[in-house]
């Protein structure tokens, strides 16, 4: 049983670290432990729980800015700002269903820590992109900042981007602020049916690349159709959404409708049927429920999530995000999740896969973050060790070593 | 010069002619300028009242020849500052005395537009209005855009993480780019990112993009490309004061509308603008807003009707809708020549560049007003309104002795206003050697040191573009020292399961 330090502010935070470089002790860095699951099993003494480093600090909806300790529930932030018809832009997915724990749990440091975004992401980014300010406990246990509360800062290194994504390793986050931006007024989606995942692929970098200001795009193969909501027909679904004032999404509807038509059957969504489809593909609704297939994450060049997809075996199930960009892969069998050819297939064809989900005993022989070639292995190992040369924020939960 | 470079290596410079020597067996030709008269357009870039010979010249044209350059140079110790088209405003390409200055300018051609994925692979030579140029037959376009897109090189602009008007909707060059190879001071090349949208492990390309040329030598880019809006349109909005304005801006931020630019200029950039260009500003009003929206017809009428709503509640004194391309383009002539405009009433002028939270807006103006008093100088404003990003410009005259010294000192005033208010020392122009001492008004030591740790990183000689944004040089050994005090957990009352 690990103990477990529970900090009330910054200061404390601090003190934990240098407690814990003076008696060699490694730190597990946690929020709600929404993401525990996820990563490579990390070898710590002494949970460090930053849930008490809770509250909104600053939001100033005109300014587009918010402010809030690290361990404040995401859910929180998002009512605060749904009541002030804003929102975060990058949309973040919660892992928590998919692995095992309760959905709509989280901090704003865990969402930030890790980089969360959803079906948004190929319009407006993820939760680095709208990262403005920091304030961190690096595993030298000095309380750095970085950043502000301005959207255009080149004042320095940006430092937050390392921290986006870095899963803890670098520093404990106690203070973030974030970009926020208004919620659109309405929503619609366009849905091509019956599709195969090559025309699919076509169909969305049309989408993408016409003035439609597309804001999320999907491919729900027929093997997972049913298991998302808003659809009209459990059949393969090619789905495309469309953000904005009410004028213009309806413009651009029927510019869409109109392009997408020589590709297949076209259908429309309205606003409350659209909100349900993006909520599943958002929260990987297909893959949340069994915790027995291992789950993979794969990013890749859109316009290659096909042949990706392709060159995996065909008892997998799979549906794509970000117009092919993002593909989520369910594994067969249970404890087998041929790491080796989805590996092989990445190398070959671009991007990276992280397996998202597989027991311990797998995620810690198994690489779950992608192996790096020597020369950036050997860069990031050095970056950490600036901000953490002892090791003593989650070691070796990205890679060993790191 | 108010700002004190590192001391040149006297045991480099005594080797000048034997490193031009082992240069040239790297970089064949014209490749390698060593001669005073050929070096002189290198000494300076936008950040003109500083110049600085190099001790050479060098203009590769393939990454092999850059990474034996650097590999080179990290071996013998000698520094090196990489250059794009030299159009920083910080004194970003600054040359050193006894460094290599590496231009990238070579490095000048398109390698692979791919609108399925809607990015272009690029040499960071290329400028940045020629990515969007040459993606414009087919209706997209490279979004950041620097005032200087015309010669500004999008190597430039990751190392300074370049903006432009539109950033408020679009995102600056970080937001923009993908992916990178970049070559490190030991010659090692590294790809970042691809064509994919995240990073794998560490976003390293996060950190490189606004490292003003700190962390290494950028040799390819991959950039986003964006659709062109179907259309758009501009108002034009004269406020009786700069609260108005501010107040206005707010609103319709509030009403949920992020315009694709927003910009306000005070009297006196609007009176130097509208001398120069024509543009029919007002000129009886103190403040001068143009709101552009921009996507389908439909929308933009929609919102244009909203934002005229908006801004006469917020006591506008006279709005202007474009309605012609023609027009709109004509409200954009004016502040997009808003500099030239201020040269012309002015023999020098000094841009400034600090981002505030725009609710203190009327305070900073304020408090402008009276340090223009107290140096004498006048300052005229254009400001990024929907982002905060501001840009005074200090009118002076460096023919008068001392003038320059007070501009300096005022420009520094405004900064730390700035950033006592809430803001940054820069937007998007770079630290470089501008603002490099100025550092500490928002970092501490630990801070900085943080950041310095990150360079250690990529380049433990320190040896690519020293003397920039660091106000002071630690050793990467001393920096990685670790100083391991408390015993016993100094918190006994803190909550334990």
């Amino acid at each position: 049983m690990t103990d477990v330090l529970k900090p009330r502010d910054a200061k404390e935070v601090e003190d934990a670290v240098r407690w814990a470089l003076a008696h060699d002790k490694a730190l597990e860095l946690i929020g709600q432990g929404s993401k525990r699951a996820l990563g490579r099993p990390s070898q710590t003494d002494i949970t460090l729980d930053l849930s008490g480093l809770s509250g909104v600090t600053l939001y100033e909806p005109a300014e587009l800015v918010l402010s809030a300790k690290a361990g404040t529930p995401l859910a929180e932030i998002e009512a605060l700002l749904d009541n002030n018809n804003q929102q975060l832009d990058f949309e973040p997915m919660d892992y928590g269903p998919l692995l095992g724990g309760e959905a709509g749990r989280g901090t704003l440091g865990g969402a930030i820590a890790t980089n969360l975004s959803g079906p948004r992401r190929l319009k407006a980014g993820a939760a680095r992109d709208h990262f403005l300010g920091v304030t961190a406990v690096t595993g030298r246990a000095e309380t750095i900042k970085s950043g502000g509360r301005v959207v255009k800062n080149v004042t320095g290194y940006d430092m937050c981007k390392v921290l986006a994504g870095s899963w803890g390793t670098l520093a404990a986050m106690t203070d973030i602020t974030i970009k926020v931006l208004p919620k659109p007024e309405t929503e619609a989606t366009v849905v091509v049916e019956g599709l195969d995942d090559a025309r699919a692929c076509a169909a969305m970098a049309a989408a993408m690349g016409s003035s439609c200001d597309v804001s999320a795009a999907a491919h729900l193969p027929d093997h997972v159709a049913s298991y998302f909501d808003g659809l009209p027909r459990p059949e393969a679904a090619t789905a495309l959404r469309l953000e904005g004032v009410a004028p213009s999404v309806v413009h651009r509807k029927e510019a869409l409708a109109a392009l997408m038509k020589p590709f297949g059957p076209v259908a429309l969504l309205e606003e409350a049927n659209s909100k349900a489809l993006w909520k599943s593909v958002r929260q990987v609704k297909p893959f949340a429920g069994s915790q027995e297939r291992p789950l993979w994450r794969i990013s890749t060049a859109p316009g290659k999530g096909y042949e990706v997809a392709a060159a995996i075996t065909p008892a997998a199930q799979m549906f794509y995000d970000w117009a092919g960009g993002l593909i989520w892969v369910a594994m067969p069998f249970a404890n087998e999740p041929d790491a080796g050819s989805i590996r092989r297939t990445v190398a070959e064809l671009g991007g990276h896969a992280t397996l998202i989900r597989a027991p311990a005993s797998l995620r810690a022989s198994v690489e779950v973050f992608e192996p790096q070639s020597a020369g950036l292995a050997a860069l990031s190992k050095r970056v950490k060790d600036g901000f953490d040369p002892k090791g003593v924020l989650n070691p070796g939960r990205m890679w060993a070593g790191v | 010069m108010s700002v004190r470079m590192p001391e040149p290596d006297g045991a480099v410079l005594a080797r000048r002619e034997q490193i031009v020597k082992a240069l040239r067996t790297m970089v064949p030709g014209e490749g390698v300028i060593a001669s005073t008269r050929e070096m002189k357009p290198f000494e300076t870039d936008g950040l003109t009242a500083y110049h600085q010979l190099p001790m050479v010249v060098v203009l590769p044209e393939t990454t092999e020849q850059v990474s034996q350059v650097l590999a080179y140079c990290h071996a013998e110790g000698i520094k090196v500052v990489p250059r794009g088209a030299g159009t920083s405003l910080s004194g970003g390409a600054l040359p050193l005395a006894d460094g290599v200055l590496l231009g990238m300018a070579k490095f000048n051609k398109i390698k692979d537009i791919d609108f399925d994925n809607r990015v272009a692979v690029v040499e960071p030579g290329v400028t940045n209005l020629a990515v969007s140029t040459a993606v414009a037959h087919a209706g997209f376009y490279y979004s950041p855009d620097p005032s200087s897109q015309i010669a500004c090189t999008i190597g430039g602009n990751v190392a300074e993480n370049s903006g432009g008007v539109h950033c408020l909707k679009y995102g600056m060059t970080t937001n923009n780019v993908l992916g990178c190879e970049i070559v490190l001071i030991t010659g090692e090349v590294l790809r970042l990112g691809g064509k994919h949208l995240d990073a794998e492990g560490y976003d390293l390309l996060g950190l490189v993009v606004g490292s003003e040329g700190l962390l290494g030598v950028v040799t390819e880019v991959t950039v986003r490309l964006l659709k062109k809006p179907e259309t758009a349109r501009a108002v034009l909005v004269g406020f009786p004061s700069s609260e108005d304005a501010g107040e206005c801006v707010s609103s319709i931020i509030a009403a949920g509308i992020i315009p694709g630019g927003m910009e306000m200029m005070d009297k006196p950039a609007i009176h130097a603008a509208e001398a120069f260009v024509h543009a029919g500003y007002p000129l009886d009003v103190e403040a001068l807003l143009i709101v552009e929206l921009d996507g389908p017809a439909v929308e933009v009428d929609h919102l244009i009707a909203r934002v005229e709503t908006i801004a006469r509640e917020c006591r506008a004194v006279s709005v202007k809708l474009s309605t012609s391309e023609q027009e709109r383009l004509l409200f954009w002539a004016g502040r997009k020549a808003a500099f030239p405009a201020v040269g012309r009433i002015s023999p020098d002028y000094y841009c400034m560049d600090g981002t505030i939270p725009r609710a203190q807006l009327p305070l900073v103006l304020k408090r402008m007003k009276e340090l223009s008093g107290r140096y004498g100088l006048a300052v005229a404003n254009v400001f990024h309104a929907g982002d905060g990003n501001l840009h005074p410009l200090i009118l002076y005259d460096s023919n008068k002795p001392g003038e320059l010294d007070r501009a300096e000192q005022f420009g520094s005033d405004i900064l730390r206003l700035c950033v006592e208010v809430g803001g940054v020392l820069t937007g998007e122009h770079g630290v470089g050697v501008e603002k490099r001492d100025l550092m500490p008004t928002m970092f501490s030591e630990i801070d900085l040191n943080a950041q310095q740790r990150v360079k250690c990183a990529f380049d433990a000689k320190g040896l690519l573009n020293p003397g920039k944004v660091f106000p002071e040089l630690h050793r990467c050994a001393e920096l990685g020292r670790m100083h391991i005090s408390g015993g016993k957990l100094p918190f006994p009352d803190i909550p334990r399961f």
